[in-house]
């Protein structure tokens, strides 16, 4: 009963902050707009590909990388967290780790999805034309995608103890997962060491899900891609709730 | 109750607390008073179960501070030495996610918050964002916050460190008024000798992790026993003062006398006797500043930004 309530306090916390933050929501809406009318409206105007327009196209990956930066951020500000000293008290208080991570990681999850229901709304200026089932398989990959990169980045700043490493995390982390994931191209005809690249990117699995559903231009089968997502995110979780148990 | 056997913690080569035995008992307001790094906050640390002790052990309300953390940790409240409220929520907003982390009962939740926002004095600010309070009014809501699930024994990290005399001894009715009111055991550390000397029930003087000497401030100034007088005179006969055998110091300078002698009270009278007509007479007690000094040959603030004032008021008061 304790922990609930704590789980929720730290949930209800995130949730607030991120609401009382209006610049990070106009930002978090602008970001994906300038993404698919600047990049793909310019690059749309030469290329398309499977019959469908390039900005239509990149959409689900301008979805994930919006999910994918809101989450890392999210997880990696955990390293500022512990500076402060408010953070403190929250350690103090007699609730597990696995209820702090637990907690950290739910809210976080909320604000990406906020965020991406944003985009999602968005989508419709944008020629993406819903389903109750494409709506319904989207959210599920987001869902999946913000619980594995909050995580993720919840994983790495809990054992950073400056924000010295952001860059190289930036460069070795968040860059490859969205480039390397066919966010911005489909998977056929790449040169073999990008085709390998692709296939072990988890990411590229969310991207082709949800490409599957909106536009009906997968690579693989949709059971695979759930499949792969599934698997990402209880990693991503285990490894997080590890790194928090051994946070000092 | 508190009560540390032998508790040590060492970071790599720097033994911060050493070997420490302490008994704080039920409703006491005790202090660890001491410089800057004597290992006040380390200790703390440890009965708060932020810090695994090297060595040793310490029971916080019977509860064993290694094995029964999660016990300890519902038991107590802290107030950290820097401010720890979260600035993008409010005051109120602040006291409630503490609730709901402490396990407070939902149904008294409310009340309880409005209950403390009262004492001390926050209730018209409650909903105001705490990135709006002034420093003080966060130690209050800190404090506040501290008390909310009506903790046994509460830890006050340097309280009012940074603050200004007036919040200051404000902050200090506070402190007093739910030691009195609420009956909490509270440990305090300080580097403020005045803060101890007006708090403290029991001082413990901390140096190098070490104690150094443990006893109620009257007694620990008692110990040190010698007070001061000042007094302008215009012909004092110095030789006849200095023969007196309680005092122990004589100087005179532009017409300033100053002697340094123990027992001022009973002494008083024979030295204005004997010293001639003065014009002026002014008596210092010792301070727990000078009890620190004797201990460990320097003054407790020595370390710390502080110094030079407190030089500079030394200086005024001897020249």
């Amino acid at each position: 009963m304790g922990e609930l309530s704590g789980l929720y306090a730290l949930w209800y916390r995130e949730v607030k902050v991120f609401l009382r933050e209006r610049s990070r929501i106009i930002s978090s809406i602008v970001n994906p707009i300038i993404w698919l009318i600047a990049f793909g409206g310019g690059l749309g105007s030469t290329i398309s590909f499977g019959g469908a327009d390039y900005q239509t196209f990149i959409f689900p990956g301008v979805l994930m990388l919006t999910v994918l930066f809101t989450s890392i951020f999210f997880g990696l500000y955990i390293v500022w967290d512990k500076r402060m000293d408010f953070f403190k008290e929250v350690m103090v208080a007699p609730l597990s780790r696995l209820t702090l991570f637990t907690g950290k990681m739910m809210g976080g999850c909320t604000d990406s999805l906020l965020q991406g229901s944003f985009l999602i709304v968005i989508g419709v200026f944008f020629n993406i034309n819903y389903t109750p089932y494409s709506l319904i398989v989207v959210i599920l990959f987001l869902l999946f995608l913000s619980a594995a990169t909050t995580s993720l980045g919840l994983a790495i700043g809990a054992q950073m103890s400056s924000f010295e490493g952001f860059g190289l995390i930036q460069s070795f982390v968040i860059m490859p997962l969205f480039f390397l994931s066919g966010a911005l191209y489909p998977l056929e005809n790449l040169p073999a060491w990008l085709l390998f690249v692709t296939r072990i990117n988890p990411l590229t699995y969310i991207v082709d899900g949800m490409r599957g559903a909106l536009l009906g231009l997968n690579h693989f089968p949709i059971w695979i891609d759930l499949g792969v997502a599934l698997v990402f995110m209880i990693t991503m979780i285990i490894a997080g709730t590890v790194s928090f148990m051994r946070m000092h | 109750m508190i009560e540390t056997f032998g508790i040590t913690k060492v970071f790599k080569t720097l033994v911060a607390v050493d070997h420490i035995d302490l008994s704080v008992e039920d409703g006491e307001i005790f202090g660890l008073l001491g410089p800057n790094g004597a290992g006040k906050t380390t200790l703390l640390s440890m009965l708060a179960t932020i810090l695994r002790p090297t060595e040793g052990n310490a029971k916080v309300n019977s509860y064993d501070i290694i094995n029964q953390p999660s016990r300890v940790r519902k038991s107590i409240g802290m107030v950290f030495q820097a401010p720890s409220s979260d600035e993008l929520l409010t005051g109120w907003e602040n006291l409630y996610l503490h609730a709901m982390m402490y396990g407070v009962p939902s149904e008294v939740r409310r009340s309880r918050i409005d209950e403390v926002l009262e004492l001390v004095d926050l209730k018209d600010r409650a909903k105001d964002l705490v990135k709006t309070y002034s420093g003080g009014m966060r130690r209050r809501l800190e404090l506040a916050r501290g008390l909310l699930h009506k903790p046994k024994v509460l830890f006050l990290d340097e309280p009012t460190l940074g603050l200004d005399p007036q919040t200051r001894s404000h902050i200090w009715d506070y402190i007093k008024r739910l030691s009195k009111e609420e009956g909490v055991t509270i440990l305090i550390t300080t580097h403020y000798m005045e803060e101890a000397d007006a708090l403290c029930d029991r001082v413990a003087i901390i140096d190098h992790g070490r104690i150094k000497a443990l006893d109620s401030p009257a007694n620990l100034k008692m110990r040190v026993g010698k007070s001061m007088i000042r007094a302008k005179v215009k012909e004092p006969n110095l030789e006849k003062i200095k023969t007196l055998p309680y005092v122990s110091r004589v100087e005179a300078k532009d017409g300033d006398v100053i002697i340094i002698l123990s027992e001022v009270g009973a002494h008083i009278q024979e030295v204005l006797c004997n010293i001639g007509e003065a014009s002026f007479v002014e008596l210092r007690e010792p301070t727990l500043n000078d009890v620190f000094l004797q201990l460990t040959g320097r003054g407790i603030r020595d370390e710390s930004a502080e110094g030079w004032e407190d030089k500079l008021i030394q200086v005024r008061q001897n020249g």
